[in-house]
């Protein structure tokens, strides 16, 4: 017989694998060299596969496959799903057709964002919403009035993103017929195995790019047939640390890394709305009322913004991480909260939060403090930085339709 | 499309004041009353051939003198405040006279002098409470001057009875009924008297925290100038109802009944006006909800209309309520032996002690009733003899605790709880059931369905901590303005709560008056 202790034990299992495994995982552990790991939402998710330098090459150069699984997935349905995601919602749902996809953020009564992300029509009556935190509790405390079914299908939804400027003649030579017609922000349902999958002209690299959801059991075999295709492409397996330089680069966001989300904030001064955070354009006031309506449009009538994000460009070329900003470089006006060298634009870039009014209508003389490590010395340096808009980089390729085979 | 400068929905007399105090503005003012008569809980009704009961409040004892003269209402008629006795099963009964007991009958003099203690510090302790019922609850983070100066002058008046007195009504602020009545008295009628007075309406126990509460906002009401005093409710046409009535209908106000608002219609966050049962859309810049938060905006507002976090916390209000009513037509006016016929025309109340007012309430807390129930009593006729035939007599009772979720069902519970009420009311007034001509008893199921009232709850929501002041109803709509702009609430809901004040309609009404017209 067990001792009690042990059977106690046996009955934890679950805590000696505290990460859950994607469904692509087999693929992506075969073809780990660095078995470099992290937590995504759960999910053991690759930092890098091989080499991030390389595997950031491979989105701008040729084409690259990024496991998007962990990414948090909720299915709105029902005749009220439309006029529930309006409400929910800052952007006007009644303006995205069916098979189109728009980027979106929500907020709470006080206006604060409580996520960004993306919301997927894939029918008149049914929407996918994509992001980075949970939200399932909120997302049913708002559906009190509305005929909807909301659930999660994190879990049973795989999805992969192929992206770069070969994205399109892999898809083309994997045999899904028609991909040529799909315009950005589009999506479409092709045939695979014996079910679907559904592509979507989407993607967080601002590059020529994909991404494929598919039931989880038909994961490994997508993943086959798109690496086969690549073959001939230089297809990669890449991991975050590569798709977080492209993402920089294309000016997105992330989640608890560019600001807190209202849910997450411990701290009151810490929640952010969607002015302060640089989705000031996806608010709009003309559709029917959504939460957080008043309050947005009352910080703008009185004028009551606090914070700013923007795009920075600095001097030299030492990414500026988690540098202060300062103003006359004596004041502390903000952090840059994402920077990089970036190799394609030939620029020192950062995303940073500002306390306005600099950044807005106080610009100039504008300083970040960047500690340089440098064999167990760091090295202060003072920089000049400048606000430009993003995206830092703007490719034409990312848009064309039909898009060039490369 | 009719259009009026405000929309009043509700014919309360929270909603009636609103009104009222409008049209007297110079405002043009609809109400709209769903019911055929107005008054709502303050409304008599007749329940059998010639018996008519005062309604849901046969007791009034917080008609706010402010809300009086503002709608110009005399109500110098008032009778002297009425007795209120607490039976005992012996017999030998406690009669508390004048303003909630300035004399007592019936107890030994060491008793009454502690009663008058006990009195006087919760008076005093009452009369802080009172100066923030009768103003806007102040907004947490836009704190103005008025508030400041209010806190001020309640934090002088208290330091002016000493310190002692500051630090004991620190002391008693949150603290139970129970502890605090045995702590001054050693009588258990009147212990058991001030243990039912707490809790009436409330779902607490006289020994659950902060249960002195509900005491002293019993002892925040006045009539005719005596603080804590009570005269039992008249009806017809002599009812307070029908007072109101007449106020705003000089006023000017127009008034539909038997019409049901079916919607509000509102319009990125601003509410515009609203659609009637008849089909009619009337439109106003600012409309007045006097009926119950979640009636109002769960029932009439869309949801897509509303913040999720703010339709969470109306949702979340605790309304269900615990008080049955009970009202008998009588052939004969009934004899409770020991109690002069006199002190008849009072409050009776059967609550032994603490700890019968205690079981009473604990298996509410499981969705039972009580099989020994505790309830206030009274028989209307006595002071209106228009509520029964010449020689007859109505009996009105409030009885506790009846749980609006009652476990089984209401269906099948209500039968057996009237059995148990009955045979309550028999013990103290032997024979009364030989001279019962018809029976009226609703639960708090028949009063969410009668007087469209959420959880059955006369309050609106129920009178605990966490729902005062500032965040009664909720925080986000704590200033009579709610979220949705053009929208306000004046029912009990709002601060400072239930009873016949008038002061959430009034308070609503000068709320509105201060803004800028839309």
């Amino acid at each position: 017989m067990m001792h009690l202790t042990a059977l106690r034990r046996a009955e934890q299992g679950h805590i000696l694998t505290p990460r859950l495994e994607t469904p692509f995982h087999d693929r992506l552990a075969a073809l780990s060299e660095t078995n470099d790991w992290y937590s995504w939402a759960g999910y053991k998710a690759p930092h890098s596969i091989f080499d991030t330098e390389l595997e950031y090459f491979a989105i701008r150069s040729t084409a690259a496959l990024f496991d998007i699984s962990p990414m948090v997935k909720y299915r709105i349905r029902g005749t009220d799903a439309a006029r529930y995601l309006n409400r929910l919602t800052v952007r006007d749902v009644t303006k995205l057709g069916i098979g189109r996809v728009h980027y979106t953020a929500w907020c709470d009564d006080h206006g604060h964002v409580l996520d960004d992300g993306t919301l997927f029509r894939l029918a008149a009556d049914d929407f996918r919403l994509c992001c980075q935190e949970r939200h399932l509790p909120w997302l049913l405390d708002s559906s009190g009035g509305f005929s909807v079914e909301i659930s999660e299908e994190t879990a049973e939804i795989a999805a992969v993103a192929l992206q770069g400027p070969t994205a399109f003649a892999v898809l083309e030579a994997a045999g899904f017929d028609g991909i040529e017609t799909l315009k950005p922000f589009q999506l479409a349902e092709f045939p695979h195995a014996e079910g679907s999958v559904t592509i979507s002209r989407t993607g967080f690299t601002g590059d020529l790019g994909y991404e494929l959801f598919a039931s989880a059991n038909a994961a490994l075999s997508l993943w086959d047939r798109l690496w086969a295709a690549g073959s001939g492409f230089g297809l990669k397996a890449i991991g975050y640390d590569a798709l977080n330089r492209a993402r920089i680069e294309a000016g997105f966001i992330v989640a608890n890394a560019d600001f807190i989300t209202a849910e997450a904030a411990l701290r009151a001064d810490r929640e952010r709305l969607p002015d302060e955070i640089g989705l000031d354009w996806l608010v709009d006031p003309e559709k029917p009322y959504f939460n957080g309506r008043d309050a947005i449009l009352r910080a703008r009538a009185k004028g009551t913004l606090k914070h700013l994000l923007v795009g920075l460009e600095i001097e030299g070329n030492i990414p500026a991480e988690g540098a202060i900003v300062y103003h006359r470089g004596k004041k502390e006006v903000g952090l840059v909260t994402a920077a990089i060298w970036s190799p394609l634009a030939k620029r020192n870039i950062a995303i940073a939060t500002l306390s306005r009014p600099f950044g807005a209508s106080v610009t100039d003389n504008l300083w970040v403090e960047i500690y340089a490590m440098r064999e167990l010395q760091y090295q202060k340096l003072m920089k000049r930085a400048r606000v430009v808009p993003r995206p830092f980089v703007k490719l034409d390729r990312r848009s064309a339709t039909p898009p060039g085979r490369f | 499309m009719t259009s009026f400068d405000a929309i009043v929905i509700g014919g309360g007399h929270n909603g009636l004041t609103a009104a009222t105090l409008l049209a007297r503005s110079g405002r043009k003012v609809v109400l709209i009353e769903a019911d055929d008569a107005l008054g709502g809980a303050a409304r008599s009704f007749e329940f059998h051939p010639g018996f008519v009961s005062p309604g849901l409040a046969h007791v009034i004892n917080r008609l706010d003198p402010d809300v009086l003269s503002a709608l110009e209402i005399d109500h110098s008629t008032t009778p002297t405040a009425a007795p209120t006795v607490a039976l005992s099963s012996t017999g030998v009964h406690a009669v508390l006279r004048g303003a909630y007991g300035e004399t007592i009958d019936g107890v030994s003099e060491e008793e009454a002098a502690r009663f008058a203690e006990f009195r006087k510090k919760l008076l005093f302790q009452a009369g802080i409470f009172k100066r923030f019922l009768k103003r806007r609850p102040p907004e947490v983070g836009e704190i103005a001057f008025d508030d400041l100066k209010s806190f001020a002058t309640a934090g002088l008046h208290l330091l002016s009875k000493g310190r002692e007195e500051g630090r004991d009504f620190l002391r008693m602020l949150l603290m139970n009924v129970a502890d605090v009545a045995d702590e001054f008295l050693t009588d258990d009628r009147l212990k058991g008297l001030v243990a039912f007075d707490a809790t009436l309406g409330i779902h607490l126990g006289p020994r659950s925290p902060t249960s002195l509460l509900g005491l002293y906002y019993r002892l925040t009401g006045e009539v005719a100038g005596a603080t804590g005093a009570q005269f039992v409710a008249k009806g017809n046409s002599h009812s307070i109802a029908a007072l109101f009535d007449a106020a705003a209908t000089r006023a000017g106000v127009a008034i539909r009944t038997g019409t049901r608002v079916e919607k509000i219609i509102a319009d990125r966050g601003r509410a515009t006006g609203v659609v009637l049962s008849t089909g009619e859309t009337l439109a106003a810049p600012a409309i007045i909800s006097a009926i119950h938060p979640q009636a109002t905006f769960m029932a009439l507002t869309d949801a897509a209309e509303i913040g999720t976090g703010f339709r969470r916390a109306i949702g979340n209000i605790r309304t269900k309520g615990n008080v049955a009513k009970l009202d008998l037509a009588l052939d004969r006016i009934p004899e409770f032996p020991g109690v002069a016929p006199a002190d008849l025309a009072g409050r009776l109340i059967i609550a032994r002690s603490i700890d019968h007012v205690e079981r009473a309430f604990n298996p509410a807390k499981y969705g039972q009733f009580s099989n020994d129930p505790v309830m206030e009593i009274t028989l209307p006729s006595l002071t209106d003899p228009s509520l029964a035939p010449d020689g007859a007599c109505t009996l009105s009772a409030l009885v506790e605790f009846a749980p609006y979720a009652l476990a089984d069902g209401w269906e099948k519970g209500k039968p057996a709880f009237l059995k148990i009420v009955l045979e309550t009311v028999e013990r103290y007034c032997p024979g009364i059931g030989a001279s019962i001509v018809a029976t009226h008893f609703l639960t708090p199921a028949d009063m969410e369905e009668r007087y469209n009232l959420p959880g059955g709850h006369w309050h609106h929501g129920e009178l605990q901590a966490d729902q005062l002041l500032i965040n009664r109803p909720v925080n986000a709509a704590t200033g009579y303005a709610t979220p949705l702009e053009g929208l306000y609430l004046a029912s009990a809901g709002s601060h400072p709560g239930g009873g016949i004040s008038g002061l959430p309609g009034l308070l609503a009404a000068r709320q509105i008056l201060s803004e800028k017209r839309a």
